[in-house]
């Protein structure tokens, strides 16, 4: 089907998501405006305006209640989804690179980054749900991420709430304590597929039925999963071109990876070597399935519907493409995967 | 050089006689018994006084002297007396041994007068029985041979990808080999060289595997089709077997003939009485005769046989053969003649058994009732019958009479629930020929009979396995009869459901006009059939779906799709295998010179697999026993059919690359690796906030426009 292609922004995208029901798209890019859409046909909701420059991170409770974004002006924002009222602002003492959610949405999390002499850092707050815009400035927990000059690029709650795994610049993934802020666990997750220099982790995504393992993408070319628990590497998933961000599917065993060439490339080659496709693998089989064409720039950010029926890419070329999956998705098996559904539905 | 008395005494003491060896004089000298042959012991004649000895003997010198010639004088027959009458026997000598023979044959038992009977025997005979010594008196268990296992004979049916097994004959080599359908197909055994001096043939099941050879049939079986039984039947023919395989009967052109030897004669399975008899019934479990006969007279001239000659009721509980005028019906095991006596019936061409059994509506036999059915033709003073008769009761349950009758054709529908009689009448000029179908419908009341009247003379007909649908291929009459023209028209006809105040009809749902098509292959399992053009000059196959389902989705008792259109230019055979999933063709030496080999399409006409093979002769499906599958196990795969495919299809690719089979297995083994991984987490799903979920409908109405009119 043809996705629907969203030009609400005007310069690149740096981050979508679907809230829980999937009915609404946010999204958020290099102009000072996130946007919030209807999925279903891709109307814009409105727009959160307040920003003074590039924002980088944008997350929604899970009620759709509250939605928080981050950006590059050293703040961290708290909006009222209904209106699109900016409800309160904090200070970051350098650029915000990632904003999340806890999962029982009282607790926000912010990456601070480590540029302008600031050393990176992971902020939690707790949220006041009682009076919005009377939130506490001080932060309730600080990690710092620095144990060997490697900063965090992105962060994200474990299901259960209890640790906060942290993707680092230089391909190791951590897991903090989310109460005491002590080191869990540590993991190298990339640099270690390949002879790639550059291995920052540019993503993580938890699996969407349990949480129990999630997804990493990084400028190795390589895609990891993860387990939460045991923090081993259980599938890798290896690509041509740098990745930007990777998301699991739910109902289909699948994984969808984007990236591409770095941008800063992009204008000495032709689109075709760009590699600026979505690359679909089999999560269990680790083979490339298939690919998605659209976007004229890397694919920065990926979202999957959260009942499975689609999902949505942002591109460095400013448009968020809107997929719908048809019937040959949902009816692709593997081999081995038709047998197994036999065998269960008791025919062998 | 002589030596007197005294001498040879005195040389007779020094020498032991125990130390010569006499045995090349012994040899030289035995009085072989064979002379004796010649001789026959008379017993049982008349007990007469010395003076009317000389009449009895001339009497009795006649009867002999009818049947071969007696030595002339004293040496020729010779009466012992005693107490100066005659003692009852007799020794008579014969010019030669077949003389001998035929008299054992023709005389013994012969009746002189009411209480005379004449017993002949041979004379070595008697020395051979008679001697006390030869025969042993006491009785000796005889030596059972140890029972050997053939393992077990329907093993391939256990094969894990449910393929079937065919039988390649070329040049003289003979294989059995796993249908793989693109791939080649992979040898059960080694094929053998010489394995059949004729041709080999499976039996209706496929439990056996026949090879025919100079002294007889031999059968092979088991999973590596090993020896199993030889049934000794010189130079034979032909071979037909029952429809349940427990019987087999071969056909000899040469008479059964007694072997010489007594040893020859103690393995040999037939007994004197199948002397002259070219036709046996064998048992194929004991692999011994049950029965045997002579061809009826009318055929021994004939060249071509008509066969089968036995044919079987479908459960081989009887058997019938014609003869002329009558019918004779066996049952079986012991093959007597049913009630002793023959089935009349004047001027009998042809008749066939039902395949099934009948379900009569007035009769309650579960599995139905045994039913045949016959024709005879048209006399000056009677109409050409087709009658329909129950056995054992022999009751007629229908008879129709036809006149105008140059031929009948009966074709039973599988399930034996009806029976078309394909009529083809001449005008009454007698100058072009057309087909009237009679349709028998012997599940209803009474039997009635309807009847389709056509413009056009039926060459071919064929009913669709359990179903009332039918072929026909027929041709107008015309005159013309150049053969380059094509005319025959292929017709599909099923029954239009009743309508209102009509009962239901036969009816043409579809036709193919102009074809040369002239044979019709149903699928065993029905709906896909195959029309095939089998001539000298073109071969052309029409795969075609009787039952094709489209969006249209009009229901309909027959939707025909022609599915495809292969040619094949020198084709002589096609068969469907077992399953009704593939076809082949294939062209024969033994019919073709060009192009033989044989090819394997799938059901729908996509051709998988062409081989040209030298000296191509026979490509053999090895049949399947019926299903043991009940209809509701049947419903259920036909329910699942998306995940049987689905294994059969990676078992495919499996088999079609190492390389996918190794991918394949890693992925299997990879999705069970995941599997446990994730049965761990399984109930342990964390719930992150409780929402409950509302569905707020909105109805928006809109207004596109508005008029206002002013009404006057």
């Amino acid at each position: 089907m043809r996705p629907i292609k969203l030009m609400g922004h005007e310069r690149s995208l740096t981050q979508v998501k679907y809230n829980r029901e999937g009915d609404l798209l946010f999204s958020v890019a290099k102009d000072n405006a996130a946007s919030i859409w209807y999925s279903s046909n891709g109307e814009r909701l409105g727009t959160l305006e307040g920003h003074q420059g590039v924002i980088w991170s944008i997350d929604v409770d899970p009620e759709s209640f509250l939605c928080a974004t981050g950006g590059g002006d050293l703040a961290v924002k708290l909006w009222k989804v209904e209106t699109g009222e900016c409800v309160f602002t904090w200070d970051s003492p350098s650029p915000v690179r990632r904003v999340s959610f806890s999962p029982d949405g009282k607790k926000l999390l912010a990456i601070a980054d480590q540029v302008m002499g600031h050393i990176g850092t992971i902020i939690v707050y707790d949220l006041n749900l009682d009076d919005l815009s009377n939130q506490s400035i001080e932060p309730s927990l600080i990690i710092r991420t620095d144990p060997n000059s490697a900063k965090a690029n992105v962060a994200e709650w474990t299901a259960d709430g209890k640790y906060i795994i942290a993707g680092l610049d230089n391909g190791y993934i951590s897991k903090y304590d989310s109460v005491t802020a002590e080191l869990v666990d540590s993991v190298q997750a990339h640099g270690i597929h390949n002879e790639e220099k550059i291995h920052s982790i540019t993503d993580i995504q938890l699996s969407p039925e349990d949480g129990s393992y999630f997804i990493t993408s990084s400028k190795d070319k390589c895609a990891t999963l993860i387990d939460v628990e045991t923090f081993k590497i259980l599938k890798v998933y290896i690509a041509d071109a740098p990745m930007n961000t990777a998301a699991i599917t739910p109902v289909k065993d699948f994984v969808i990876l984007g990236g591409g060439q770095e941008a800063r490339n992009v204008t000495t080659t032709a689109e075709s070597q760009g590699k600026f496709e979505a690359r679909f693998y089999h999560k269990i089989f680790e083979e490339e399935i298939g690919r998605v064409k659209g976007h004229f720039g890397p694919l920065n950010t990926i979202a999957v519907h959260p009942d499975g029926l689609g999902y949505s890419s942002g591109g460095e070329d400013g448009f968020i493409r809107v997929h719908t999956f048809d019937k040959s998705y949902f009816d692709f098996l593997f081999d081995a995967e038709r047998t197994e559904k036999a065998a269960a539905s008791g025919t062998i | 050089m002589s030596i007197s008395k005294e001498e040879y005494a005195a040389l007779e003491q020094e020498v032991n006689l125990d130390d010569i060896d006499f045995s090349d004089l012994e040899e030289k000298y035995t009085v072989d018994n064979v002379g004796l042959d010649n001789y026959v012991v008379v017993d049982g004649a008349p007990i007469a006084p010395e003076a009317k000895v000389p009449v009895l003997l001339k009497v009795l010198k006649k009867i002999f002297n009818d049947v071969g010639e007696v030595v002339e004088g004293d040496d020729g027959i010779h009466m012992p007396l005693e107490n100066g009458k005659s003692k009852g026997y007799l020794f008579v000598q014969f010019k030669t041994n077949e003389q001998a023979e035929r008299a054992v044959k023709e005389l013994n038992g012969k009746k002189l007068d009411l209480k005379h009977r004449l017993l002949v025997n041979r004379l070595s005979d008697i020395e051979k029985f008679g001697v006390e010594g030869n025969i042993p008196s006491e009785f000796k268990q005889p030596e059972l041979p140890p029972f050997k296992s053939h393992g077990y004979l329907k093993s391939w049916l256990q094969d894990e990808q449910g393929r079937d097994q065919f039988g390649l004959h070329f040049s003289e080599t003979f294989g059995v080999y796993w249908n793989k359908k693109k791939l080649d197909p992979e040898p059960v055994f080694e094929p053998r060289k010489a394995f059949t001096s004729k041709y080999a043939k499976f039996s209706p099941k496929g439990t056996y595997l026949f090879s025919i050879h100079p002294q007889g049939v031999q059968a092979w079986g088991g999973a590596d089709f090993s020896s199993i039984n030889k049934y000794i039947h010189n130079q034979v023919r032909l071979v037909d077997f029952s429809p349940n395989e427990k019987y087999m009967v071969t056909l000899s052109p040469v008479p059964i003939t007694m072997p010489e030897g007594t040893v020859d004669r103690s393995i040999f399975p037939f007994g004197p009485e199948s002397e002259g008899h070219k036709l046996v019934i064998w048992d194929l479990v004991t692999g011994q005769p049950a029965r045997t006969f002579a061809l009826p007279p009318h055929l021994e001239s004939q060249k071509e046989m008509p066969w089968p000659l036995v044919k079987w009721s479908f459960d081989d509980k009887y058997c019938a053969r014609q003869g002329p005028g009558a019918l004779a019906i066996y049952e079986t095991p012991s093959f007597q003649l049913l009630e002793k006596k023959l089935v009349r019936i004047d001027d009998i061409v042809d008749f066939e058994w039902a395949p099934a059994g009948v379900h009569l509506s007035n009769s309650k036999v579960e599995g139905g009732e045994h039913v045949l059915s016959y024709w005879t033709p048209e006399s000056p003073n009677q109409t050409a019958r087709v009658a329909l008769m129950q056995i054992p009761s022999r009751q007629v349950l229908r008879t129709i009479n036809l006149f105008q009758v140059s031929d009948c054709k009966m074709h039973w529908q599988s399930e034996g629930r009806l029976l078309c009689v394909k009529v083809d009448r001449h005008t009454k000029s007698g100058k072009t020929v057309f087909t009237n179908l009679e349709f028998f419908k012997t599940f209803e009341r009474d039997i009635p009979v309807e009847k389709l009247e056509l413009k056009d003379v039926v060459v071919n007909f064929a009913w669709e396995p359990k179903s009332e649908r039918f072929i026909t291929i027929s041709r107008l009459d015309d005159g013309n009869i150049n053969p380059s023209i094509p005319k025959n028209t292929v017709s599909f006809y099923a029954t239009e459901p009743a309508a209102k105040g009509k009962a239901a009809a036969y009816k043409v749902f579809h036709s193919f006009v102009n074809k040369h098509s002239n044979t019709v292959f149903w699928s065993p399992k029905g709906r896909y059939v195959v029309v095939a053009t089998i001539s000298r000059s073109n071969g052309e196959i029409d795969f075609v779906d009787v039952s094709f389902e489209d969006d249209k989705a009009k229901k309909s008792p027959a939707n025909i799709k022609l599915l495809r259109n292969e040619r094949f230019s020198g084709m002589t055979n096609i068969a469907w295998d077992p399953s009704g999933r593939f076809v082949s063709a294939w062209s024969s030496s033994w019919l073709s010179n060009i192009e033989n080999g044989y090819r394997i399409y799938e059901f729908s006409g996509v051709q998988l697999r062409e081989e040209l093979v030298d000296q191509f002769k026979e490509f053999i499906w090895r049949p399947r026993p019926a299903s043991l599958l009940t209809g509701a196990d049947k419903k259920k795969v036909r329910a699942n059919i998306r995940e049987y495919s689905a294994q059969f299809e990676e078992a495919d690719a499996m088999e079609a690359d190492a390389r996918v089979r190794e991918a394949i297995l890693a992925r299997r083994k990879a999705l069970e690796e995941w599997r446990a991984y994730r049965a761990q987490f399984a109930g342990k799903a964390i719930k992150s906030s409780d929402v409950q979920e509302e569905i707020i409908e909105e109805i928006k109405e809109e207004i596109f426009e508005e008029k206002e009119e002013i009404i006057e």
